[in-house]
């Protein structure tokens, strides 16, 4: 604080200060604390509001539990609330896409970190971002188009006589894995990448000189060293995977629901602020819990994806 | 534990980097056993030499043999060598034990031999306790012994080693060059050794390589190189010496006549080429006497411009009437009288202890 006092001014540095105190108190804390409390007010009409009957309870969030839906696991018949089968279908699909992020990040972290010529370099990383400058809408919509039956994924396909008739893409949730994968991927990347990078490359010539073929040198060396780049790249994929609301509902199945719609249509279409507010932050309480799990399995410390 | 050992032969190894030529037909054998240096500034070569030995640059040209098997086309990981690095690289993430083993367990040894493999090699290092800890819990000198420790598990025939000592302090240095002359001894391994400083290559070595731009300029071991160098670049680059520029006159079984503007002298001929040609004198200072009257051979006039004390020696600077700067090492015996600054006296040196050598052999 006297650092900044000393280097701005004290006019500019209380500007920076009170921006900074606006950005994170009206646009953060407020909204949010807002959402938090409605969470446990029941949808009254606009005349009740206040009323006797608003009072403070859980049964916006137990409305989760409410409407089942049966299905079938291994042949096993079972009957679950259709939005806690929502909600666990986006968090396993959002493994999945992180899953498949890492198997195609890491190669191509590895080969750029320690392979590519480092002149060749820059061309590698601005053909990486360069997708990116595209908006997410219109990425979203371009796999749309790819993707559809008689699109030009299934034509070239068709050409070259990989397939005999067309692969309907958007059925259940492949599109929408496929459009998450291609949207994030790069947020895994960049952190392998970072970490790969620092690795002596002396340590992979040991292990080669003591003997080791290059899947075990991925294994004991590259790996471990790696592993907080993959940490934090896959926090970060899969808390956008189920936080995603566009590519789930742009590259939608009949049959794929995202979490995100549920809330998204709790509060526009139902316009039920309370019990979206409540979907919201159970997703988001749910989403963290699982992360802090998955940190612990892999014995992974916040301070290692700080880094 | 005896290793096997085995030696190593390269024959006319070349190495280009683009239109850089690294290393210039090298052509040396090494004995099974024995502790070979390489020896050379910076950019001589000799790292490039070590990689190509161990696997990680395949020679231009020219064949390398270990153990009389041609090595072309074999993976660092098919080969029996193995390569300590100047920075150890030694694995942070693993304890000291897995990083020791790590040879073996990429061999599929089973882990109660790996551990009992690990522990005995420890105690080889003088490391008894330190099986569990962590790289970055050791000092400098205890993780030298950890990477020596690492390379000997996998009995490797050939030991290669690249500056390993560089980063140590003196007194530690000085003391892990015996260390290494005592594991090469105890094992029998081949050991090959990178090194800059003609101290270590000298003191280790039963034999050693002394290279310039790319070329190795002369094979001998450390007695020779010191005392009988083949050229002038090895002759400066191994010690100290007193340069005259010059012509050679009246060459007659190995000696010579030395004209220089600062007198002529007699001195051992090196392999100068024919009579007349232009070449350099070199004696070494501690060869170089400082007499108080003229000495009955190579003697110079001279006035004493720095005396230096050094406590085992003193180095006296001295600048001759013909304007040569000289220097003589005298032994400090504990009753020498220094001489003191601008006191006029004579320096001289046998002709035995001095050559006319030629300058260092070039790419050609």
């Amino acid at each position: 604080m006297r650092d900044l006092i000393r280097r701005y001014g004290t006019g500019l540095s209380t500007i920076i200060c009170l921006l900074t105190a606006f950005w994170l108190v009206m646009l953060v804390i407020v909204p949010n604390m807002t959402l938090f409390e409605q969470s446990f007010r029941p949808y009254l009409p606009v005349a009740e509001i206040g009323g006797p009957r608003d009072v403070y309870s859980l049964s916006n969030y137990g409305k989760v539990l409410e409407g089942s839906v049966e299905r079938s696991l291994f042949g096993i018949g079972f009957t679950i609330p259709v939005r806690v089968l929502t909600f666990t279908l986006t968090i396993w699909y959002s493994i999945v896409v992180t899953v498949i992020c890492f198997l195609l990040a890491y190669p191509l972290a590895y080969y750029m970190a320690k392979i590519a010529n480092p002149r060749a370099l820059p061309t590698l990383i601005l053909l990486l971002f360069v997708p990116l400058w595209v908006s997410e809408v219109l990425r979203a919509f371009a796999w749309w188009i790819i993707l559809a039956l008689k699109g030009p994924l299934n034509s070239l396909l068709l050409f070259i006589g990989a397939i005999e008739k067309p692969v309907r893409w958007i059925a259940d949730y492949d599109a929408v894995m496929i459009g998450l994968v291609y949207t994030y991927v790069l947020f895994m990347i960049f952190p392998i990448y970072n970490a790969i990078s620092s690795l002596d490359r002396n340590q992979i010539e040991a292990a080669e000189d003591l003997g080791a073929p290059w899947w075990r040198i991925h294994w004991r060396i590259v790996l471990p060293h790696a592993k907080p780049g993959i940490a934090s790249g896959s926090v970060i994929v899969f808390m956008l995977s189920a936080g995603s609301l566009l590519v789930p509902s742009v590259l939608k199945s009949p049959n794929s629901q995202w979490f995100t719609e549920t809330i998204n249509e709790t509060f526009n279409d139902a316009l039920d602020w309370n019990t979206a507010s409540a979907y919201a932050f159970l997703l988001l309480i749910l989403c963290t819990l699982f992360v802090t799990l998955a940190m612990w399995v892999f014995r992974v410390k916040l301070s290692d994806i700080a880094k | 534990m005896v290793a096997m050992s085995a030696g190593i032969d390269l024959e006319n190894v070349t190495c280009d980097f683009g239109p850089f030529r690294a290393v210039d037909a090298a052509n040396v054998s090494i004995k099974p056993g024995e502790f070979f240096s390489f020896l050379g500034p910076s950019g001589c070569g000799k790292t490039t030499i070590l990689r190509m030995i161990s696997g990680f640059i395949e020679p231009t040209a020219g064949s390398i043999r270990i153990g009389g098997k041609d090595m072309r086309g074999q993976r660092p990981n098919q080969r029996p060598t193995a390569l300590i690095f100047q920075n150890l690289a030694l694995f942070p993430l693993m304890p000291i034990w897995e990083n020791i083993a790590f040879g073996l367990e990429v061999r599929g040894v089973d882990k109660a031999t790996r551990r009992k493999t690990a522990e005995d090699l420890l105690a080889l290092v003088d490391l008894p306790d330190a099986a569990d800890k962590m790289v970055s819990q050791l000092s400098g000198g205890q993780k030298q012994r950890v990477a020596i420790a690492r390379a000997l598990a996998v009995e490797p025939q050939v030991m290669l080693l690249d500056e390993p000592l560089s980063a140590l302090d003196l007194k530690l240095r000085q003391h892990m060059r015996a260390e290494l002359r005592a594991i090469q001894k105890r094992t029998g391994v081949t050991f090959i050794y990178i090194t800059h400083d003609q101290g270590e290559a000298l003191a280790m070595s039963d034999r050693v390589g002394v290279m310039s731009q790319g070329r190795i300029q002369q094979i001998a071991d450390p007695r020779d190189i010191y005392n009988s160098p083949i050229n002038g670049f090895v002759a400066s680059f191994v010690g100290e010496n007193n340069i005259f520029t010059g012509k050679v006159e009246n060459p007659s079984q190995g000696m010579a006549s030395f004209s220089t503007p600062h007198g002529t002298f007699r001195a051992r001929l090196g392999d100068v080429g024919s009579g007349g040609v232009q070449a350099r004198l070199y004696v070494r200072p501690e060869h170089t006497l400082l007499m108080a009257a003229p000495g009955p051979e190579n003697s110079i006039p001279v006035t004493v411009a720095e005396v230096s004390f050094e406590g085992n020696f003193v180095a006296v600077h001295a600048v001759s009437d013909s304007g040569a700067k000289l220097m003589a090492e005298v032994r400090n015996d504990g009753s020498a009288t220094l001489p003191a600054v601008g006191d006029r006296m004579h320096m001289a040196f046998d002709a035995g202890r001095a050559a006319i050598l030629p300058d260092a052999a070039t790419k050609g």
